[in-house]
């Protein structure tokens, strides 16, 4: 089985609760790619969740196919498929009467594993998860945060290794702060595990940031683009679509891209802060910039001087302490968002970039964010050209 | 009905991540509680100068038999319902059985409002003729031969009128199961059979068992009343002491039968303390 072909294809799925009423999902064709995470989303009651169940059959579809990793699964057993699905809702569902444990070993022991191979998996999973399996083996749920459940949860579909897992507004439930902290532990689960994992959410900020892909859904679950953040950010092909991923995509597309794939600039003369006020003056004469970069004796920047500070006192002295401190600042791998968030509350028009070390690397000038803007639009516009010019 | 409050009870009563012998201090003093008073209660009573006929009407032996078939008829009635109620409410809130609900419902509420009095004598009458016909029919010659006719008419006619509280408290834990749990379990691949006994089952039991208290309650009282149609019991006592005018008889049955029924309700409380599932 090639690597191309997707893990989950759904073939012309529709489902329609009555013959009269039109269809809660109409005839949806998708590809699910192996290992990346295909996020639905689209506003109240456009199918979102109906499609995601229909997956693993939980809603039977009425007509149309799913293939699962090459194997039409429309008629199997649905609880052997369903064993094969990792599958996480909003509400979790932790069984109340079961240990942590139990409830990670559910699927494990519907597959009829062995006891030891059942617990030392458990294990292994609340590790992956974060929570220390000395302390939380033998809990029950009602003791749990609404984040170590959900901690919980994830182990739980995991448990039996499956390679897709179905999540259901999975952090719908808990607050913002604890939210943003369990996308980030689960993308960086992900990393480790690569499932293919499909994910429903109605935020578009959480499909931007968890999706590799977002199909966006109208009413009936038809889609109305599917394709990557970024180029959903920058190019939406209709009205729908601009509408619901709302004002500031532009900006929220920034988030894609960083600052070490930048050709800094470095237009701004910098001197260490032992220099003397009147040879910095000369260089910064001597170049176009009006200002100049003191730093420190470890080359981490401290402060922006102009011709106006240097001019004050004797040419002799050093520097140092001299100029407005250096606020807009940011390290290589933050993302464009990160550099021009820095840009505006220091009220500068361009960032100092530093390394790991917090060593002056260069400069990012806002004019660059605009021309990255440029870029991607016109990129994603290519693309979808293509397409047409295609079709 | 009190007994479907007590599902709210896990919920609000809030975490107990510790035993503490004072949750159950009342489930360990009571037995000595009760047999404190039945040993004060008999002392007394021996120390009596009873009037001849009294005597006779509360012998050792005969208490002890009335005892006996009072308990008989309290666990058969209740085993009854076990096995009727149970399965039934469990059937009723299946996907299809959801409809036949509200009528089966209306049935067993209408068993509970018919005086006792009356349905026992309505069961005498429909079974009675069953029983009558001796000789020819299994039931009079295996149970009704062994136990007698009159009690266990009583037992049939005690099933009917307790079936309510256990049929409802077995729909209403069932009902109260969390949904997301439902479907999480079905999520994962387990089967509706699966989902029943592992989850909504267990996370059913407590409301269940408040279900089972009652109608042991309800049966081993109404058991008082098996005399009326020949099934004996503690009511022979009481009926003897009035007919002959001795308080002390009266009493005496009055006095056993109240902490008979102590008792029971006291083996219901440890029923529902042992079989709770820990995590509730």
């Amino acid at each position: 089985m090639s690597d191309h072909q997707p893990m989950i294809t759904l073939d012309g799925v529709e489902k329609r609760y009555s013959e009269d009423a039109p269809p809660a999902v109409e005839r949806l064709s998708l590809d699910v790619h192996r290992g990346e995470i295909l996020v639905l989303v689209g506003p109240s009651g456009c199918g979102k969740s109906t499609t995601l169940r229909l997956i693993n059959r939980m809603i039977e579809p009425t007509s149309g196919r799913i293939v699962f990793d090459g194997e039409d699964v429309t008629h199997i057993d649905a609880n052997d498929l369903r064993r094969r699905i990792g599958y996480v809702i909003q509400r979790i569902g932790l069984f109340p009467h079961q240990t942590i444990a139990e409830n990670v070993g559910t699927v494990p022991r519907l597959l009829g594993w062995d006891r030891g191979r059942i617990s030392e998996r458990t294990d292994e999973l609340l590790d992956l998860v974060g929570l220390d399996p000395s302390l939380y083996r033998d809990r029950y749920p009602k003791e749990l945060s609404g984040g170590q459940a959900q901690r919980v949860g994830v182990a739980r579909a995991l448990a039996a290794d499956p390679p897709v897992m179905l999540m259901d507004e999975p952090f719908g439930a808990v607050d913002p702060i604890t939210r943003d902290r369990l996308q980030n532990e689960f993308l960086r689960l992900q990393e480790e595990v690569r499932k293919t994992i499909v994910f429903v959410t109605h935020d578009i900020d959480e499909a931007i940031k968890m999706g590799d892909r977002i199909a966006i859904l109208r009413e009936r679950s038809v889609v109305a683009q599917l394709d990557t953040p970024s180029r959903i950010l920058a190019y939406p092909v209709d009205d729908f679509v601009d509408d619901f991923i709302g004002s500031g995509s532009t900006l929220k597309g920034l988030h894609f891209e960083r600052v070490r794939d930048l050709e800094l600039s470095n237009d701004y003369p910098f001197v260490r802060s032992s220099e003397s006020r009147g040879d910095t003056r000369r260089l910064l004469a001597d170049s176009d910039a009006r200002f100049a970069l003191v730093l420190d004796e470890r080359g981490r920047p401290e402060r922006w001087v102009d011709d106006e500070d240097l001019s004050r006192g004797d040419p002799s002295e050093t520097v140092a302490g001299l100029g407005p401190k250096v606020i807009a600042m940011v390290e290589g791998n933050a993302t464009l968002h990160d550099a021009l968030e820095a840009m505006i509350t220091s009220s500068a028009g361009q960032a100092v970039v530093v390394g790991r070390d917090g060593a002056y690397t260069g400069v990012v000038q806002i004019e660059q964010l605009t021309e990255v803007i440029r870029r991607m639009r016109a990129e994603a516009k290519a693309h979808y050209d293509r397409l047409r010019g295609r079709a | 009905m009190t007994a479907t409050a007590t599902a709210s009870d896990p919920a609000t009563g809030g975490p107990r991540d510790r035993w503490s012998p004072r949750d159950d201090l009342g489930l360990v003093v009571t037995p000595f509680v009760l047999l404190a008073v039945l040993a004060a209660y008999l002392t007394w009573l021996g120390a009596q100068d009873l009037p001849q006929q009294a005597a006779s009407a509360i012998t050792g032996d005969k208490l002890l038999t009335q005892t006996r078939e009072q308990i008989t008829i309290t666990a058969l009635s209740t085993l009854g319902v076990l096995v009727i109620a149970i399965p039934l409410g469990i059937a009723l809130t299946r996907p299809w059985g959801k409809r036949f609900a509200g009528p089966a419902l209306a049935v067993a509420n209408a068993g509970q409002s018919i005086p006792a009095f009356g349905l026992l004598v309505i069961a005498l009458a429909v079974l009675g003729r069953v029983f009558g016909r001796a000789q020819d029919n299994i039931l009079q010659n295996t149970i009704g031969e062994a136990l007698g006719p009159g009690l266990v008419i009583s037992v049939f006619a005690l099933i009917l009128f307790a079936i309510l509280p256990i049929l409802r408290n077995t729909m209403v834990g069932l009902q109260q199961v969390d949904p997301d749990v439902i479907e999480a379990g079905l999520g994962m691949g387990m089967t509706r059979r699966e989902v029943l006994w592992r989850i909504e089952l267990p996370l059913a039991v407590p409301v269940m068992l408040a279900g089972v208290r009652t109608a042991l309650v309800i049966n081993v009282g109404m058991a008082t009343l098996a005399f009326l149609i020949g099934g004996g019991g503690l009511g022979v006592a009481i009926r003897s002491g009035i007919q002959l005018a001795q308080n002390v008889v009266v009493v005496t049955g009055g006095v056993l039968t109240a902490l008979l029924a102590l008792s029971v309700d006291w083996v219901g409380a440890v029923a529902e303390r042992i079989l709770r599932p820990k995590g509730l």
